[in-house]
């Protein structure tokens, strides 16, 4: 009894900090429509901006809960500086190119974490008069966790006053369902803008910096909370700061109570409360399904043309290049090493990767946060194959793209059914059950468990979790650097090839009036959601075919390949190159892939990174490929601009 | 004859390549109620967003009591004195009528006639009687009285209402043109588009035919009564 109600207040008070960023997220996202990727890092930021604090003002009881205002604060500030600097700047941009600005933050905050607290982990301060523990049915329980208890609905209860009671509140409420008719109505936006993101990020602030006593500072808590956040705002409803409480508690509790079930499964078990709840309530507990909106109207987007002749021929020079590069290795080893060979198959991989991705996103008009889950799906299902039955590349160059589909078959049936936000969402937790079920190596869980039932003896592991699956070779016809970078640049060629064939097919029509309008096209008789479907595993096979390449490029295959942080490249090299024309993908991941291979020689080159993605956003809003558009590029002759480049 | 309100000059606005409005002039005197008629899609609702800075001028000036006003950002047009009432109403539909008006609260301004919700309700009684319901669950018609009574909350000088007898019932629009009488004689210029010319002609002192983007015709009511062909020409469906 007295294990079980600790085990309760355990849960509620590891559900505070969640709420705290949660609610933030909620809030900005209902106004701005900025989906703020950067909210884990400004969590971050509360945490170390906290010890700070607490170390200065010493360890008197009111200078303890001063110190958590002040970095609260400061957070605020902080975002407010994020809004006025950058998102201010690219409101009129199209929503989703305001995300990648949001990625450019997430990058430098990292490396200016790094630079002023350094990378080891930072031990909490206790908190001063309560660092004692209380007995609860003869069960001990931290008194910090009773403080932490009773934040969520003191914050919960705060909001609704201010929300509901306040002429501030009433007017962000009306800016959330209807910008543009506040504005008519003679309030200036931007300083409701600027308050919700002070408001947003000082929640995520404060939560940061009152978990102290029980987690510290470390820097991977950015990465850690933010899918978590994504959770709780999902499950609970955008924009729906009590379904964000009800949300935060629930998955609190999953976890505490989770950990004692399935100590290796807790990961697992929150995304999958997720799919539950969006399968039976598809906008969250609380949630009302999206608005159509009054935003600014967008310009509509130019049709996809085929490829004009200036950009056939200089198509044509790429790939002549590219087929011409291992002659001038094989020459001239010297300048043109294996390096380059090896670096221009991962850009040609990563090419491949942002073309499906471009393929569900662009025409499809269905962003997916979590792509990597079918590049990483097809590494995996290549790996998995030649591990445990030995089979030849060949085989294994087939098993991965149908892996690949099948996975994307799968979460495509609960995905497609939501669109814009709750889409993304929905596919970025799939993307996290399947990353969770091979860094938990949930397979050999469930051997193990089968086994022990039946009397077998399960085989120890079979994803390995963290150690991955290595010794993934070519064959020994490609094994050779040349051919297996011939290997790849036929296999990436042909791939582009029959997506823009698919693209330019009706199939490919009918998905673009689906993007357009959706109304127009049921009315005339199309079933919008199963050409989504389709096209979603189309794009699902193409990233698992990336991904087998990938596998036998390295040997190995990690964890890693399925991350949040390798779907967030994607969609960065997606948007980047520019996401309304079949070049974009292209031209973002050769970019993307080719500038972090630069960075990556530097120390700060997250720093760097993010810097240049920021410039980018700033200067070039319609990515890459609009560089013909401006008024530098048309002096330049650089071209005819987007329109024409398909 | 008093001096102009209101004055559109020559405006050009483009959606994407689209020519919506082309040359467009047009002015509002003090006091007085002037009427854009035409069909639909003749450019009635551009003009209005126009003026309120809602979308681009490509080219011509809008001014206000001389003053230009060209290019300025919706919410200090707004705070400038024009009150607009969009056609398609845009209550806040999670919000209370009371709230609704909240957010189109603003400053007594010198010249213009100021509002309270009592003083509203006194005008829209029925809005009285569920100042904590949710703007979504009221009627069309009731919305149409809140979106008007929201917009008086800015305390305007100018009044831009767009189509405001559209999808209303007949007994609704007979008040609804009581309403706009009684707010013209609180001193209110008042420019309102529509298609209903039994409704225009109930209220207004001067009508603009509009179509294409272009003006057509204009002249004051009695003059329109006058003129069967322009009438034929542009308005008859």
């Amino acid at each position: 009894m007295g294990d079980f109600i600790v085990t309760l207040l355990t849960g509620l008070s590891s559900a505070a900090a969640l709420f705290l960023v949660a609610s933030g997220l909620s809030i900005i996202f209902g106004v701005t429509r900025i989906v703020n990727f950067a909210h884990g890092s400004f969590y971050m930021l509360g945490s170390y901006i906290g010890v700070t604090m607490v170390t200065a003002l010493g360890s008197g009881g009111i200078a303890y809960w001063l110190a958590l205002l002040i970095a609260a604060v400061a957070v605020g500030v902080i975002g407010v500086a994020m809004e006025v600097l950058l998102l201010r700047r690219v409101y009129q941009a199209p929503e989703l190119f305001q995300l990648i600005a949001t990625f450019g933050v997430i990058l430098v905050i990292q490396d200016v974490t790094l630079w002023i607290w350094g990378p080891e982990d930072i031990v909490g301060p206790r908190a001063p008069g309560l660092s004692g523990a209380v007995t609860i049915f003869g069960e001990k329980l931290p008194e910090y966790d009773l403080v932490l208890i009773a934040v969520s609905p003191v914050v919960l209860i705060g909001l609704w006053l201010l929300f509901n009671r306040t002429r501030w509140g009433t007017l962000v409420r009306a800016a959330t369902l209807d910008r543009q008719m506040v504005a008519a109505l003679g309030v200036n936006q931007r300083w409701l803008f600027t308050g919700v993101l002070f408001l947003g990020s000082a929640l995520a602030g404060l939560g940061g910096a009152i978990q102290l006593p029980k987690g510290g500072a470390d820097l991977l808590m950015d990465f850690n909370i933010i899918a978590a956040a994504f959770v709780v705002v999902v499950v609970g409803g955008m924009g729906s700061i009590g379904g964000a409480f009800l949300a935060a508690m629930l998955i609190g509790l999953l976890q505490t109570f989770g950990i004692q079930i399935f100590p290796n499964s807790t990961l697992i078990l929150m995304f999958l409360v997720m799919a539950v709840v969006l399968i039976f309530r598809p906008w969250g507990l609380l949630g009302k399904p999206e608005s159509p909106g009054h935003g600014p109207v967008e310009a509509p987007e130019a049709p996809l043309r085929p490829a004009n002749r200036k950009l056939r021929i200089i198509g044509s020079g790429v790939l002549a290049f590219l087929l011409m590069l291992p002659v001038a290795h094989l020459l001239l080893p010297s300048i043109i090493g294996d390096f380059t060979l090896v670096l221009v198959v991962e850009i040609m991989i990563y090419v491949l990767f942002a073309a499906a991705l471009h393929f569900i996103m662009g025409p499809g008009g269905l962003v997916s946060f979590g792509h990597a889950a079918f590049f990483g799906g097809g590494a995996y299902a290549a790996a998995l194959m030649v591990k445990f039955t030995d089979a030849p590349m060949e085989i294994a160059f087939w098993v991965a793209p149908i892996g690949a589909a099948l996975l994307a078959i799968l979460f495509g049936w609960f995905c497609v059914r939501l669109t814009g936000v709750y889409f993304a969402m929905l596919t970025l937790a799939f993307a996290q059950i399947a990353w969770a079920i091979m860094f938990q190596d949930a397979p050999a869980s469930v051997a193990k468990a089968l086994g022990e039932w039946f009397g077998w003896t399960a085989v120890e592991q079979i994803t390995a979790g963290d150690d991955g699956i290595l010794g993934i070779w070519p064959a020994e016809w490609a094994s050779s650097r040349v051919t297996y970078y011939y290997l790849t640049v036929g296999l990436v060629v042909a791939g582009l090839l029959v997506l823009r064939r698919i693209l330019f097919a009706p199939f490919g029509y009918t998905l673009r009036a689906g993007r357009d309008s959706p109304l127009r096209a049921a009315a005339i008789g199309i079933d919008l959601k199963q050409h989504q479907w389709i096209a979603f595993t189309i794009s699902g096979a193409f990233a698992g075919l990336a991904g087998a390449l990938f596998v036998y490029s390295k040997g190995s295959v990690f964890p890693t390949s399925m991350e949040i942080a390798r779907s967030f490249d994607a969609l960065l090299m997606v948007l980047l190159g520019g996401v309304h024309s079949l070049v974009g993908p292209i031209v973002g991941a050769a970019t993307f892939t080719w500038l972090n291979d630069i960075f990556n020689e530097l120390s700060y080159w997250r720093f760097l990174l993010g810097a240049t993605i920021i410039a980018l956003v700033l200067l070039l809003p319609n990515g890459l490929v609009s560089l013909g558009d401006t008024s530098v590029g048309r002096r330049l002759g650089l071209g005819p601009g987007r329109e024409a480049l398909a | 004859m008093s001096v102009a309100v209101l004055e559109a000059e020559g405006l050009h606005t483009y959606y994407g390549g689209a020519h919506i409005l082309s040359d467009l002039s047009l002015s509002l005197r003090d006091g007085e109620v002037v009427v854009l008629l035409g069909r639909n899609g003749a450019g009635k609702t551009t003009t209005m967003k126009s003026i309120m800075g809602l979308v681009r001028v490509r080219a011509g000036s809008v001014t206000m009591h001389g003053r230009n006003i060209t290019g300025w950002e919706p919410h200090v047009i707004a705070c400038a004195g024009v009150g607009y009432v969009p056609e398609d109403r845009r209550i806040f539909s999670d919000l209370t009528i009371m709230e609704n008006l909240e957010v189109g609260r603003q400053p007594a301004r010198e010249g213009a006639p100021t509002w309270t919700p009592e003083r509203l309700f006194e005008l829209f009684p029925n809005l009285a009687e569920m100042r904590s319901r949710p703007g979504g669950r009221i009627s069309g018609g009731e919305q149409q009285m809140l979106t008007l009574a929201r917009t008086l909350m800015g305390n305007p000088r100018v009044l831009l209402l767009d189509e405001p007898s559209e999808g209303l019932a007949p007994v609704i629009i007979d008040q609804m043109a009581a309403t706009i009488q009684a707010l013209k004689e609180q001193g209110l210029s008042i420019l309102l588009s529509e298609q209903n010319l039994h409704f225009a002609t109930s209220v207004s002192d001067r009508a603009y035919i509009i179509e294409k983007g272009r003006i057509r015709y204009d002249g004051t009511m009695e003059e329109l009564a006058a003129n069967a062909e322009v009438r034929n020409t542009y308005l008859t469906v």
